[in-house]
């Protein structure tokens, strides 16, 4: 469903772990775990798998892992993998399913009857935030701008994304105008399936806004594309510091789209320490920062207990959200 | 346009991509030369490998190579033994044969090779000029005029559907629409026509879709119909590829005028290879004199440098729509279409904004195949000939086993499987019922799109309105029903004539 966000970058990411896979792993006396098996909801070169791939690279690269094989198994929105994982739980101790904020949305949808708690929740690792953008040549240059633009012209001022209606970028659009103290329900969302599709739509004038995850807005903004308007995140992010937030053009909007790792149900304690032991190594090592770099991801990491509160906390907000814009 | 090029330059050149032309002639070469493997079915049986590189340069360079080079092969085999390995080098037989026959099998290659190479390189030639001058409306298009495209492009089918074939390709095309809305849509995040089934909910995935219609019936077809399984003898001597200067003075304003002409043909959707070798054949017939007309059909070397040139110059000319409109003008571009969609890559009017490397590396790709192309067929071709002595009972399992792998390959998914042969069953029936396949692999591609750009007018415009506020939409939209009573009034009235002659008699 995010094929929006995926990147070449991701995709080459995607080649080179592909490349290693195989490889013999440079067995440091500080190996925590033998083996991961990822499995990828999604097909080859989606998000999810270029977070695997690249993650599952860097944990085998640091010597934090002996080796990691891949499988992906696309079908039912993601659905079919975590059926997968949880009829045969008892022979998954070694895998971890990919997967991200869609979970929650889709299992609010009903795309599929699980959520994510019946899962193992292993950590949230990376994430990134959403970001509201306009043409380089549009008139609208804060969120001000795009609110008055709003309220002059309701339904001549639309909202473009990348996502089905009721998905990510609709409901980052909403929440950033139900903060600005606007109906969200009212607002106009144009869906788009392809990035040069809404790029086009936002130089002609189509759509006014245009909302996306920052990583991208970024890649967009350095070509000389877009203006970023305002991001989702707490305060401004290093890697683009020239982008406002939210929160200080006084929109009370915070919102990050994450992206983390699950295991079976009842996964033994001492391979889930494991697990959660490896990845809050490798933040530190070399080999994660040069993956996390290439694809422009943010760290953020949420072990155990804390990604279930911010898991249970995000499909709330969600939940809220989607039963006002009456997609529940 | 310099600077593109430049980009162009850059990329057709790396190591990778000239790896990717030199191997898409030399796949394309040999399975064009094997008779009923159309360029359909090797690019639908090669699309997982372009897929699986990723980079989507590479990717359509390997594959327009395979395209390209299919074209070559099947006139050898159209030359060597009459038996066309693509539905458009079947004119080249027409001369070529007979040629063969004389024992001047060498000479033909050699004409072949030479028009072919002619017509390839002035095709490239004539896209890089034309592309960008198309390309520099993309700004003009908003959503509904993408869905007034889209329109045009379907109706198009119907426009060049043979005769007594605009209701068949129609209802292929309406059967794609319809098969393309299975799953959760772009705009809706419903799941439609799943029944429930959880491996139906991503939808019919394009690459089971393409080798199910394309590649198992292909296999299937060899199966059931043994007597085209039968080897050939292959007996035609190939020596002295020589032509005399006389002969090249003969065929060079034919090479010349077939190539525009083709080019142009290949431009029109709907229009394809196929038609441009028959009307250039026909055209080059009725303008010779009258002593060379006598000639044609008994081993005319015009009559063989006509559909060779066209061919290649239309097969180029089909990249036109495909790069600048993203709508496909054939089955083969529609293949591609789908490709290049699976690769993240959307063509249409922003491809050369967006990725100028991957439009210019793909021309200038054309330049070095050609080249390629004409280094494989000149010299090499007694030996690349060999492969004609290879029994067709090898070919089926070799289609099968490719199938079966790319379906399974992209997905890890074994429903697809089950979908593929479904389908290709049911394809193969479709086949010898005389449904043609390729509009209901158009509908398919460009169902999403249709839909997609259509309910985002209907929002942006608050209803139907835009047909009437946006006159490129209206425009566009005329055209469309213009194409598809055209062909019909057409059929009527020739049926009206013939009736009208069968009262005379």
């Amino acid at each position: 469903m995010k094929s929006f966000n995926m990147t070449r970058r991701v995709v080459m990411a995607a080649a080179a772990a592909a490349l290693t896979l195989g490889t013999p792993a440079v067995a440091g006396g500080h190996q925590i775990v033998d083996s991961i098996h990822f499995l990828i909801p999604g097909g080859a070169g989606g998000g999810w798998d270029g977070t695997a791939r690249g993650t599952g690279e860097a944990l085998t690269a640091a010597g934090l892992v002996g080796s990691a094989s891949y499988e992906n198994m696309s079908g039912g929105g993601g659905g079919k993998a975590i059926g997968y994982l949880i009829e045969n739980a008892e022979s998954q101790h070694g895998t971890l399913m990919v997967n991200s904020t869609p979970i929650v949305i889709r299992s609010l949808t009903g795309v599929f009857p699980q959520n994510f708690r019946d899962l193992t929740l292993v950590a949230g690792t990376i994430g990134d935030y959403a970001a509201m953008v306009v043409g380089k040549d549009s008139p609208v240059n804060s969120m001000a701008d795009l609110v008055a633009a709003y309220q002059a012209d309701p339904r001549g001022t639309a909202i473009g994304g990348g996502s089905v209606p009721g998905g990510l970028d609709h409901l980052v659009a909403a929440i950033v105008m139900k903060a600005a103290g606007e109906n969200p329900a009212d607002v106009k969302y144009i869906p788009y399936d392809a990035g040069g599709e809404a790029m086009a739509a936002l130089l002609s004038g189509e759509i006014a806004a245009l909302s996306t995850g920052f990583s991208e807005a970024i890649a967009l903004a350095d070509a000389g594309e877009v203006k970023i308007i305002g991001i989702t995140a707490p305060e401004r992010v290093s890697s683009y510091a020239d982008a406002p937030t939210m929160i200080e053009q006084g929109i009370d909007a915070e919102f990050v789209n994450w992206r983390g790792f699950f295991g079976a149900p009842d996964l033994p304690a001492d391979k889930l320490a494991a697990y959660q032991a490896a990845f809050a190594k490798m933040y530190e090592t070399e080999e994660w920062e040069t993956v996390r770099a290439q694809n422009g991801w943010v760290n953020i990491y949420n072990n155990g207990d804390d990604f279930r509160s911010f898991l249970e906390n995000q499909e709330q907000v969600i939940g809220d959200l989607m039963r006002e814009l009456g997609f529940l | 346009m310099l600077e593109g090029l430049m980009i162009g330059l850059a990329t057709a050149f790396s190591f990778t991509n000239i790896l990717m032309v030199i191997g898409g002639c030399l796949i394309g070469t040999f399975i064009g030369m094997l008779p009923g493997l159309g360029p359909m079915s090797i690019i639908a049986i090669m699309i997982p490998v372009a897929i699986s590189i990723g980079d989507p340069s590479a990717a359509l360079i390997l594959l327009a190579g395979v395209y390209y080079g299919a074209i070559f092969g099947g006139s050898t085999s159209s030359i060597l033994i009459n038996a066309p390995g693509v539905a458009s080098t079947v004119a080249s037989s027409f001369d070529g044969y007979p040629l063969a026959r004389q024992g001047k099998a060498g000479k033909a290659l050699t004409v072949a090779a030479i028009s072919s190479f002619a017509g390839g390189t002035i095709g490239a030639i004539l896209l890089m000029i034309f592309a960008p001058a198309l390309s520099s409306v993309a700004l003009l298009f908003g959503s509904p005029e993408y869905f007034a495209l889209m329109v045009v492009g379907l109706s198009a089918i119907a426009a060049f559907a043979g005769t007594g074939q605009v209701a068949k390709a129609l209802l292929m095309t309406f059967a794609g629409l319809m098969l393309a809305t299975i799953g959760e849509g772009v705009l809706f995040n419903m799941p439609r026509f799943t029944f429930g089934i959880m491996d139906l909910q991503s939808g019919l995935g394009f690459i089971t879709l393409a080798m199910a219609m394309f590649a198992l019936p292909e296999a299937l077809y060899l199966v059931l119909d043994p007597s085209r399984s039968k080897t050939e003898d292959g007996n035609n001597e190939i020596k002295d590829l020589r032509i005399t200067r006389a002969e090249a003075r003969q065929i060079a304003p034919v090479i010349g005028r077939q190539s525009i002409q083709g080019f142009l043909i290949g431009v029109l959707p709907g229009a394809g290879a196929t038609i441009a070798s028959f009307l250039g054949y026909a055209v080059e017939r009725n303008i010779a004199t009258k002593e060379e007309q006598e000639q044609f059909g008994k081993g005319s070397l015009k009559g063989l440098a006509a559909p060779e040139s066209a061919n290649n110059a239309a097969c180029t000319g089909s990249f036109v729509p495909l790069l600048t409109l993203g709508i496909p003008g054939s089955g083969t571009t529609a293949i591609l279409l789908g490709a290049l969609i699976a690769l993240n890559v959307q063509p249409g009017p922003r491809l050369m904004i967006d990725e100028p490397e991957i439009f210019w590396a793909v021309i200038i790709s054309m330049y070095l195949g050609n080249l390629v192309l004409l280094i494989l067929n000149l010299p090499l071709i007694p030996y690349i000939a060999k492969v004609l002595l290879v029994p067709r009972t090898f070919l089926i399992p070799f289609i099968l086993f490719f199938t079966m792998m790319g379906a399974y390959i992209g997905q890890n998914n074994a429903t697809e499987l089950l979908l593929l042969v479904g389908l290709g069953v049911a394809a193969t029936i479709l086949r010898f019922a005389d449904y043609p396949l390729a509009p209901l692999l158009i509908g398919f591609i460009l169902g999403p799109m249709l839909e997609n750009n259509f309910s985002r007018s209907m929002n942006l415009y608050d209803g139907i309105g835009f047909v009437v506020e946006r006159p490129m939409t209206l425009g566009l939209l005329i055209l469309a029903a213009f194409l598809i009573v055209l062909p019909s009034y057409r059929a009527r009235r020739a049926r009206i004539r013939a009736m009208g002659v069968a009262d005379g008699d």
